[in-house]
């Protein structure tokens, strides 16, 4: 009987079954963190202006999350419960930080026009709301699986509503690309520069898109379409 | 669990995480100064970006690139309020270790009182003259611009311009950072009139008038961050009056 038992948990534990995949795409769709729990709108509509911040702040956020998630389920069983809040912010603060300098030491252009946002990914609510609700009470594999896919669905959005952004509001798209993606227009750094295009040169900015004001249409219109194709997410009774 | 091992617990977390901090701050430190000093030379750079010669376009100036002009064609001084030149040990004794002009920090000096501050100027020799490249800093809407022009080697007309901001409206004040037309307008424009008493350049609301070698257009919905810009101009080139005046007089005659 005893050999039983254990031969069963160890099957019940494959390294990437239906459950860790349901972690990772779970939150890309029907439980993503922007536009069905409405987290970490701050900085959705603070940093969505051009393509090229966003993806970075995506790239931390996803780094910062599946780690954080990773170190606290490692000491869950440790961590005192009269201070873990304080602890998993130490933790996120700590990966946050890192992130900082990393960024500081090697896009120093990136990093000042991010200024005071990688800092705030320390607030973001999606991270501390993964590791309350889920890394606490799960093994370190799944959590982790589960920080990157929150990361992943909260980056996805940030992406979409950039992308919308920069190319009304800008006429253009990944301003200030590090590597050579010319696709329209005659700029290096940019892969669409209506400016310097013979093509599109007619294009007149829409300024508005530029205002985060417009990030809250955009992310409203993203709900609006996500909700009218996935019925899961609409409330029938 | 006990009081005891809460505080041991807290202890331990934080020494572990003040350590590890600590060994990337000062491993990464030498790298992320450099970056800042290329990203500052860039931005100095940025007033002269007709200049830098045939075919070179500003943004695409890579970090050696940057290094390079920097160490051949600019020459740097740092000046005190009233134009003197300073040392190396002024600029120490200023607050900035580096020693070099290119260290002096404009938002410390600006926090300064006007008689202690202390300026740096830039001069960019190229075979087509010189420039002089002023920093110049102020108040914008929500916070502090800051740029840097351009003077031709007549000491009155501008060569080029560029600014930036700390925390400007996108769409309304961050256009005189984000829309190269902003700039642009003021090449050619003339910081003395004809009789040779300072003008700086305004920035008008409404649009100046056509010819105006004074003026230049301001920036529909974003008037505080353009009448920022006009003062910043007006006080900031002031500063640098008697260092023109001195190298007017070592150069009399000084025409183009």
């Amino acid at each position: 009987m005893a050999e039983n038992t254990v031969q069963e948990v160890k099957v019940k534990e494959p390294l990437f079954g239906k459950k860790e995949k349901k972690l990772l795409t779970d939150p890309l769709n029907d439980n993503n963190p922007i536009t069905v729990q409405v987290l970490g709108i701050c900085s959705a509509l603070a940093v969505t202006s051009l393509v090229l911040p966003s993806l970075v702040i995506s790239i931390a956020v996803v780094f910062v999350c599946a780690f954080s998630s990773l170190i606290t389920s490692l000491v869950r069983n440790a961590i005192p419960s009269q201070v873990r809040m304080i602890v998993q912010l130490v933790i996120i603060a700590t990966l946050v930080t890192v992130v900082e300098l990393t960024l500081k030491a090697f896009n120093y252009p990136v990093y000042k026009q991010l200024s005071v946002y990688i800092g705030l990914i320390i607030t973001n609510c999606i991270v501390m709301g993964r590791l309350e609700a889920f890394a606490m009470a799960n093994k370190p594999w799944r959590s982790f699986l589960d920080g990157v896919g929150n990361g992943l669905g909260y980056g996805a959005i940030l992406i979409i509503v950039a992308v919308v952004r920069e190319l009304f509001g800008k006429g253009s798209l990944f301003a200030g690309s590090p590597i050579e993606m010319k696709f329209i227009g005659a700029s290096n750094d940019y892969m669409i520069n209506t400016v310097t295009s013979d093509w599109f040169g007619w294009y007149s900015n829409n300024n508005l898109m530029v205002l985060p004001a417009a990030a809250m249409f955009v992310i409203g219109l993203l709900i609006w379409a996500q909700r009218s194709w996935n019925k899961k997410l609409v409330d029938i009774s | 669990m006990s009081t005891s091992y809460v505080v041991r617990f807290v202890l331990i977390m934080t020494s572990l995480v003040a350590v590890l901090l600590t060994v990337l701050f000062l491993g990464l430190k030498e790298r992320s100064e450099i970056n800042e000093a290329i990203f500052n030379k860039k931005a100095v750079l940025a007033a002269v970006a007709d200049h830098l010669g045939e075919g070179v376009v500003h943004e695409d100036l890579t970090d050696d690139q940057v290094l390079e002009i920097f160490d051949n064609n600019v020459e740097q001084v740092a000046l005190n309020m009233s134009g003197q030149q300073l040392t190396a040990d002024d600029i120490i004794a200023a607050g900035y270790k580096g020693g070099k002009p290119e260290n002096i920090d404009m938002a410390k000096e600006k926090k300064k009182t006007e008689a202690d501050r202390i300026l740096p100027a830039y001069i960019y020799n190229t075979d087509k003259g010189k420039f002089y490249i002023l920093s110049v800093r102020g108040n914008g809407l929500w916070d502090e611009i800051w740029g840097n022009i351009a003077l031709e080697a007549d000491l009155t007309t501008i060569a080029g311009a560029s600014f930036d901001h700390k925390g400007e409206t996108p769409g309304l004040g961050a256009e005189i950072k984000d829309n190269p037309a902003f700039s642009e307008q003021f090449k050619g424009k003339k910081i003395y009139d004809i009789s040779g008493k300072y003008t700086s350049v305004a920035v008008i609301k409404g649009g100046a008038e056509k010819g105006d070698a004074h003026g230049v257009d301001g920036i529909s919905g974003a008037t505080v961050t353009a009448d920022g810009v006009g003062e910043m101009l007006e006080r900031g080139i002031r500063y640098y009056e008697p260092f023109l005046n001195q190298v007017k007089s070592v150069k009399p005659g000084v025409k183009n």
